[in-house]
């Protein structure tokens, strides 16, 4: 935190700032000392707050039209379609801002683990990120439950009788949940609402993501600490503030393609058939945003252990900072781990693909493997890694690579040699 | 900044792959007749969709609903554009029941524009009784409900033909090359001259499948000729202001020793 003490210089601004700092926190936002060298991976930040607020906004005003009952829920879906101004817009862009938010959460979750961000001091940071992770798909989960499509239904059917697996109280919980013996109204009403208020607390926890952010200060693609402010930092404001802008734009760019020119390609036709109890889809398949964990999921051949496999994915993220100790934190320093990293890309890709396949043949033994590969990274190579991996040495500074033209190991290694 | 660019176009084009769908039994793939509503300026053929209109109210609409839908929206920019006038009579060939009326009684009277579409059958298990136990779908939203869309729609209306050897069909069950399982119960509905156009247009089945494929088209997606105009504003919107503020980032960079 920026420690200077900050005057207003008005009278009106100094008596309102000694009974609420607000202008001290801006001014603690705008001086914030940022790594000069950060690449365009560090944008999406922004972007993810941009999402955020953008899916309240259009969830607000889709709520205004929208009627939670099983029996009105898919017409009144259409009514938005129709009749209200804009209304489709409004609703593709809340749709489609779903994949967007995950695609960018995605980037933002593989450049952490890339550059090592989750590493000490910043356990915190990304501790709480994995829950508004966590929290993001229940959300959209949830959120692809109320148009009351097929997909819908059965998607919700599938996802909440993975609960039905715990031993002895599962078919309680499972009747618990939907509020009765069937997913039907009361499961659709409890979903809506859980809708609406699960972007609150993700608020709420990217507040604290950022303020916990703001403790230790940016990590930076050479991963080193920084003496903040210093020759290797800029301000906030404007320097970082632009340059979020940009990669803002161009993402909007993208997403502007997905609302405008296809907007149901990321959806299922099926959710446009309203959903019905007696007709079951012949593929079930959820959001491509989950599909990796699907493939977890159905990769094992016991539905309990199946369940666990999946959200022990998910915890394993949780607790990657204890798994990973090695005390270099950027992979431009850590060959081997780099390849490493690459393959765990490689292998979530392939999870996802194959979580959208039938779980069959080929595809269920490609899935059995990419989980086992999964577990073993996190489980058995970072761990071995943090102990037997020969790093490079890594710079005092940021401006010293700088000065070489580019961040890169080679030019690192290349100094070396030199000296 | 090339190598961002390119592994989030990469990301995109296969996350826009990823929801495969297949079907147990081979159906053909759709044929793709070329639609005028496809691609950045795409639009409806208005008198297609009047001729499409014509082909869904006096044949699809006999068994199909089509309930999400007003007469009004007939007589909107980017639809068939009828009249007001038009859309008043065609509204008051149909009958709704509206009431209760200051007696208490319900009562049947002609449909107004703001009605919706007069449904066929009184429910969904009315509807399927009478279809020897398939629910004709409601129309409204079908082209999105299909994969394949309007090609699927297109084909499978085309796509009728006599069994291969081996095949045996049961009664009131008819073979189509692009229907999932080649086997459907809808008979083929179309037929040469069943419609006779009123701009005096042929009609051949083709002409009649392409008609009503556009009219369907248009009503699953009412506003997409505003949805595809504003987006090619905003975009060149976008990408101008992206222009603006790359400029700007560089220049106030300039002042440190970095890269953006």
């Amino acid at each position: 935190m920026s420690d200077h003490e900050y005057t207003p210089s008005s009278k009106f601004g100094k008596w309102f700032n000694d009974r609420l700092p607000l202008l001290t926190l801006g001014k603690h936002l705008t001086d914030y000392p940022t790594p000069k060298n950060l690449n365009y991976w560090w944008t999406f930040g922004g972007i993810l707050t941009f999402c955020l607020i953008t899916q309240i906004v259009t969830g607000l005003i889709l709520a205004m039209h929208y009627v939670a009952h099983a029996d009105l829920a898919f017409g009144s879906v259409e009514h938005i379609m129709r009749n209200v101004n804009y209304g489709w817009l409004i609703r593709y862009v809340h749709a489609n801002g779903a994949s967007m938010f995950f695609l960018a959460v995605y980037i933002h979750i593989f450049r952490s683990l890339y550059y090592g961000s989750y590493k000490s001091p910043r356990e915190i940071i990304w501790i709480l990120g994995m829950i508004i992770y966590i929290l993001m798909m229940a959300a959209a989960f949830m959120g692809y439950v109320l148009p009351w499509g097929q997909m819908s239904f059965w998607g919700a059917t599938v996802i909440t009788n993975l609960f039905s697996a715990i031993p002895l109280v599962g078919e309680s919980i499972v009747t618990w949940l939907w509020g009765g013996y069937s997913v039907d109204n009361p499961t659709l009403t409890r979903f809506f609402s859980l809708h609406y208020l699960i972007p609150f607390l993700i608020l709420g926890l990217v507040v604290l993501h950022i303020w916990a952010l703001h403790v230790p200060g940016n990590n930076n693609p050479i991963g080193i600490d920084l003496k903040k402010p210093s020759k290797d930092t800029v301000p906030f404001h404007p320097y970082i503030v632009i340059k979020d802008l940009f990669a803002l734009l161009i993402f909007l760019i993208v997403f502007a393609f997905f609302v405008f020119y296809s907007p149901n390609i990321l959806g299922h036709a099926d959710n446009y058939i309203e959903a019905n109890p007696m007709v079951t889809p012949a593929h079930i398949v959820p959001e491509w945003y989950l599909l990796p964990f699907y493939a977890i999921l159905r990769s094992v051949p016991d539905k309990l252990l199946g369940v666990i496999a999946m959200f022990g994915a998910l915890f394993i993220l949780v607790i990657l900072p204890w798994l990973d100790t090695s005390k270099t934190r950027s992979a431009v320093f850590r060959p081997l781990y780099k390849q490493f990293y690459w393959f765990l890309v490689a292998d979530v890709l392939i999870l996802g693909y194959v979580g959208a396949m039938p779980a069959e043949g080929i595809y269920l033994l490609v899935a059995r493997v990419a989980t086992a590969y999964y577990f073993a990274h996190f489980l058995i190579i970072l761990p071995i890694l943090s102990k037997k991996e020969k790093v490079l040495d890594v710079p005092l500074s940021i401006t010293e690579p700088v000065l070489g033209g580019s961040v890169s190991a080679s030019v690192v290694r290349e100094r070396k040699d030199k000296l | 900044m090339k190598k961002f660019i390119i592994f989030f176009f990469f990301l995109t084009t296969l996350f826009s792959n990823s929801t495969i769908s297949f079907s147990a039994e081979k159906a053909a793939e759709p044929m793709s007749p070329g639609w005028s509503f496809k691609g950045f300026f795409g639009t409806f053929d208005r008198a297609s969709l009047q001729r499409g209109y014509q082909v869904y109210t006096e044949v699809c609409a006999s068994c199909h609903s089509m309930k999400h839908l007003s007469y009004r929206n007939l007589s909107q920019p980017g639809g068939p554009e009828f009249s007001e006038e038009q859309v008043k009579i065609i509204a008051s060939q149909f009958e709704v029941r509206d009431g209760p009326n200051d007696d208490g009684e319900m009562f049947d009277r002609p449909a107004r524009p703001s009605d919706n579409f007069v449904s066929p059958y009184a429910n969904d298990k009315e509807a399927t009784a009478a279809n020897g136990g398939a629910y004709p779908p409601d129309m409204s939203v079908l082209v999105k409900a299909r994969k394949g869309g309007a090609d699927y729609i297109y084909s499978l209306l085309l796509g009728y033909e006599e069994p291969p050897e081996g095949i045996s069909l049961d009664d009131g069950v008819y073979y189509n090359k692009y229907m999932a399982g080649n086997k459907i119960k809808m008979s083929n509905p179309l037929s040469e001259g069943i419609v006779e156009y009123a701009d005096g247009t042929n009609a051949t089945e083709e002409q009649m499948a392409r008609d009503v494929t556009t009219f369907l088209s248009w009503a699953a997606e009412p506003h997409l000729e505003e949805r595809h105009k504003i987006g090619f504003r905003a975009i060149i919107y976008l990408i101008i202001i992206t222009i603006l503020v790359y400029f700007s980032m560089k220049k106030i960079w300039s002042r440190v020793e970095s890269e953006v």
